[in-house]
């Protein structure tokens, strides 16, 4: 069947089967390999996008259940070389290592400012506690995310 | 002329530079091996043995084939060259060989023009199967003589003994890597019968010896290339999916694309050997060890892979950093019907630090001397002997140092709140903060660099300049620890020029790096990157008469005798080099010997909240002092330690792969319990530097030594806050509990 999807602002046709998730789609189909595969259970939030203005796995969705939705993926934070604030934080504050968790932690992340300009350190830690990182030990990430909340970016 | 560190280039040593990859991994652009793909390629998948031991009575690939979109079904018949492959010893078929020796074992792969074409096929498949019981067991294993190796060390006086014995049997759980990315590969058939293989690996020349003997081909015929990894953690040590890949693209003449879900990949990669450890410390009143005797049991599972290395390093560190004269040790990895293990992150270390580090608790407590104290009395450093193998510390090996350096870090402040999310348990549970009791407990851990027991082991890199900068040509695999970044620093600092690109070559065009292990590539890789900068400056300088390189050119005494595109009027200016560590023999009969090329000590304070009514552990913090020879990146290395931390954080408290009958019960992030950002402890690090011998400005490996000794501290914090014995990890709570 045919979906219709509005992602990173441009509105994309896809040919789904029933049973596709929107992560596989949006991989295999819209050639938006950004967002990343690792558990399909939900559990590891390396999947996040923005759906309808809020932080999802994508694994969990129903590519049919997207039809007519919007939906920002990581490759929709940064244009022409400009970085997203979350990104240039996460650089400078050394917090990817392999990067395999660091598209949905920048997309999961970026949610989160945008909710909460000035999160506590406790409110980044539960908000990206669905992202599982297993290379820096959150350190360096919980130290991005603190630079953004006294900018208030 | 030799090299010096060079003060005017920017991203030297010393500096914590950006990683080149860095802007790719942030934006999702970062090619990963599960990114590749072609419009013509086919989807591969693996049909698995349902039981850990049984006899494949038939199999009928027949209903498979016949399913439109299967293009190809091959099994143990359709391998054309050796049927067996393994890193150290070749004893693992490529499909499984008419006996299931462990659960998930391959049985056979498709392709076909589609994912779920291909898991359909595989479903198709018919197998009937005689069940054969599993051994499972490692000390019966071991009473059946089932063993990988067996290892006797024997130094000083057997009948020595001391005033103060403690005793006591420890026991660690098999841990899974679980890096990120699952396994993944994409092989392309070139037309010419040959093929380039971009598979997840952490040693690609090892690979493809495996996989061109398996194949029957000729070296040139088979390309393995580096691809993007998404962790490794020594998940990539030994071969996965690469030999089905490689055989379904060469069957169907297609490139073809492999990729495990997270379940599969549980069982698709080698584990952390669980292990049975019996320890027997004898000290004398004042608290010097006088003799250890242990017996140590790993359970490899069913096939090799680097079973004999792992139980190596946790016999020759049986002791850890201390010294005694007087050592027994015997130690087995046993072959089970168990899920096979090989690396993970300090690599049999592990185990035996959890074992020798909980006897040194015990014995201070009996002695009531303080832990640190006790540690410091005995502390192995330079000038000392190992007490396993009996070899003499010729390099810095700063034990007290670093023990001074953690406690001189400052306590966290009480529990001072009573928001659930700082308390063990966190929201979803119900500890009052009146319950909860701290604990403080420290470790002490030493590790091996780079391979032992005489191996042959080097790096080769080739460093090239160009009118577009410097090359630096590796096959050494970036893994996610920041290599990349480390190259780039140390030809900068040697040449002098910032344009640094490293590229990364196929297995035809540069040779072997050696694996992404043992704490190794930033001695190995970027000793032989030092060693190949310093050639080809001394090169340039000797064909200008230059006595300085420069981002612009050689100059002599100031002025500039020649632009960089004039040194390269005749095409780029490279220099080769193969580095090999100082070399180490194999140990005699008795374990003795000069075995280790260097070593490196590391400690940690784990500071937790227990409640014990319910059992349950917040980990407030895990301190660290960690020796690393020269800092070349401080934010890499604190990105090292706090990531190291955490794994072993997760094996003190939640990481178990639960085995029942040789079945994984658990082979799901739902049910694989990793550390989150709500279970991470804050991390205090304090760097120190005394130099090695050997590798780029003095730098040593620093790998796993962040992972060995933070799980006994976290244990030894929990017993500290409960009184509770804790023998095993990981603690669960009933351990707690007392339950």
């Amino acid at each position: 069947m045919n979906v219709t999807i509005t992602i990173n602002g441009e509105q994309r046709v896809a040919d789904v089967a029933g049973f596709e998730s929107l992560l596989n789609v949006l991989r295999d189909d819209l050639d938006l390999p950004g967002t990343k595969d690792a558990c399909e259970q939900g559990e590891c939030g390396s999947c996040t996008v923005i759906l309808d203005g809020e932080a999802v796995c994508s694994c969990l969705v129903m590519a049919a259940d997207a039809e007519g939705s919007d939906v920002t993926t990581v490759e929709g934070l940064s244009s022409d070389g400009d970085l997203h604030p979350v990104q240039e934080a996460m650089l400078a504050a050394g917090a990817v290592q392999c990067g395999f968790c660091t598209p949905g932690i920048v997309v999961a992340g970026s949610h989160l400012l945008e909710t909460n300009p000035h999160p506590s350190e406790l409110e980044i830690r539960e908000a990206l506690s669905g992202n599982i990182c297993r290379c820096t030990g959150y350190g360096a990430i919980l130290r991005a995310f603190e630079t953004l909340s006294e900018e208030g970016t | 002329m030799t090299a010096q560190t060079r003060t005017h280039v920017t991203g030297g040593i010393g500096t914590s530079v950006r990683r080149p990859d860095g802007v790719p991994k942030v934006t999702g652009n970062f090619a990963y091996a599960s990114d590749l793909h072609s419009k013509d390629m086919l989807w591969g998948a693996t049909l698995r043995s349902p039981y850990a031991h049984a006899r494949l009575v038939t199999i009928d690939i027949g209903p498979a084939l016949a399913m439109p979109g299967v293009h190809a079904v091959l099994t143990q018949d359709d391998v054309s060259g050796l049927p067996l492959f393994g890193q150290e010893e070749q004893d693992q078929p490529v499909f499984c060989d008419g006996t299931a020796r462990y659960w998930g074992e391959p049985v056979a792969v498709v392709a076909a023009d589609d994912e779920e074409t291909a898991k359909r096929a595989v479903a198709a498949i018919v197998t009937e199967w005689e069940p054969l019981s599993p051994l499972d067991d490692a000390e019966e294993a071991a009473a059946l003589g089932s063993t990988f190796r067996e290892m006797k060390i024997r130094r000083g006086d057997e009948a020595a003994s001391g005033a103060v014995v403690v005793e006591g049997i420890y026991e660690t759980a098999s841990q899974d890597q679980a890096p990120l990315g699952t396994e993944a590969g994409f092989a392309v058939p070139d037309g010419t019968g040959g093929l380039d293989l971009y598979v997840t690996s952490q040693w690609i020349h090892v690979d493809h010896r495996q996989i061109i003997a398996c194949l029957a081909m000729e070296p040139d015929q088979v390309r393995c290339h580096p691809a993007g990894i998404g962790g490794a953690f020594g998940s990539r040590e030994d071969i996965s999916l690469h030999i089905h890949v490689a055989m379904l693209a060469l069957a169907t003449g297609r490139p073809v694309k492999m990729e495990y879900d997270r379940s599969e990949s549980f069982v698709g990669h080698v584990k952390r050997h669980p292990s049975k450890m019996w320890y027997r410390h004898e000290a004398d009143a004042e608290g010097n060890l006088v003799k250890v005797t242990a017996r140590l049991l790993l359970d490899g599972g069913a096939y090799a892979h680097t079973s004999r290395a792992v139980l190596a390093n946790a016999a020759f560190f049986t002791v850890g950093p201390y010294r005694c004269d007087n050592v027994v040790v015997d130690a087995q990895v046993v072959k089970t019907n168990n899920p096979p293990c090989g690396a993970m992150r300090g690599f049999g270390t592990v185990q035996a630090c959890f074992g020798y580090e909980s006897q040194m608790d015990r014995l201070a407590e009996t002695l009531g001397v303080d832990p640190l104290e006790l540690r410091r009395r005995n502390a192995l450093g330079q000038g000392d002997v190992l007490a396993t193998s009996g070899q003499t510390i010729e390099g810095l090996l700063p034990t007290i140092e670093v023990i001074d350096a953690l406690e001189s870090i400052p306590m966290p402040e009480p529990l001072a709140s009573d928001d659930p999310r700082l308390l063990p348990g966190g929201t979803g549970l119900t500890t009052p903060s009146s319950k909860v009791v701290r604990g403080v407990g420290y470790a002490v851990g030493l590790k091996n660099v780079a391979f032992s027991e005489g191996f042959d082991d080097y790096a080769e890199a080739r460093v090239v300049l160009t009118p577009a900068g410097v090359e630096v040509h590796t096959a050494a695999m970036e893994v996610g620890q920041g290599l990349v970044t480390v190259c780039q620093q140390i030809a900068r600092t040697v040449l002098g020029i910032e344009r640094v690109a490293v590229v990364w070559d196929d297995t035809s065009h540069i040779g072997s790096a050696g694996s992404t292990s043992a704490s190794r590539q930033t001695q190995m890789t970027g000793g032989a990157v030092h060693a190949a900068s310093v050639g080809l400056r001394d090169l340039i300088l000797e064909d200008h008469g230059g006595d300085d390189l420069r981002d612009d050119g050689v100059y002599r005494t100031g002025e500039r005798v020649a632009t960089i595109e004039e040194v390269c009027a005749n095409g780029p200016v490279e220099h080769l080099v193969q580095f090999r560590h100082p070399e180490t023999y194999p140990p005699d009969e008795n374990g003795q010997g000069d075995v280790h090329a260097g070593f490196v000590v590391a400690a940690h304070r784990a500071v937790v909240d227990v409640d014990p009514e319910l059992g349950l552990v917040r980990v407030v913090r895990v301190d660290t002092a960690q020796d690393v020879g020269k800092a070349l990146n401080p934010q890499a290395i604190t990105g090292q330690l706090e990531g190291g931390i955490m794994q072993g954080v997760g094996l003190a408290i939640m990481e178990e792969l639960v085995v029942d009958h040789g079945v994984i019960r658990n082979p799901t992030f739902t049910d694989y319990l990793i550390p989150t950002f709500l279970d991470a402890p804050a991390v205090v690090t304090r760097i120190l530097e005394a130099p090695d011998s050997w590798g780029p400005f003095g730098a040593k490996g620093i790998g796993e030594s962040p992972t060995i000794s933070s799980t006994p501290a976290v244990v030894a914090a929990i017993r500290a806050a409960t009184g509770r014995a804790l023998t095993r990890v990981p603690v669960h709570p009933e351990d707690i509990v007392g339950i």
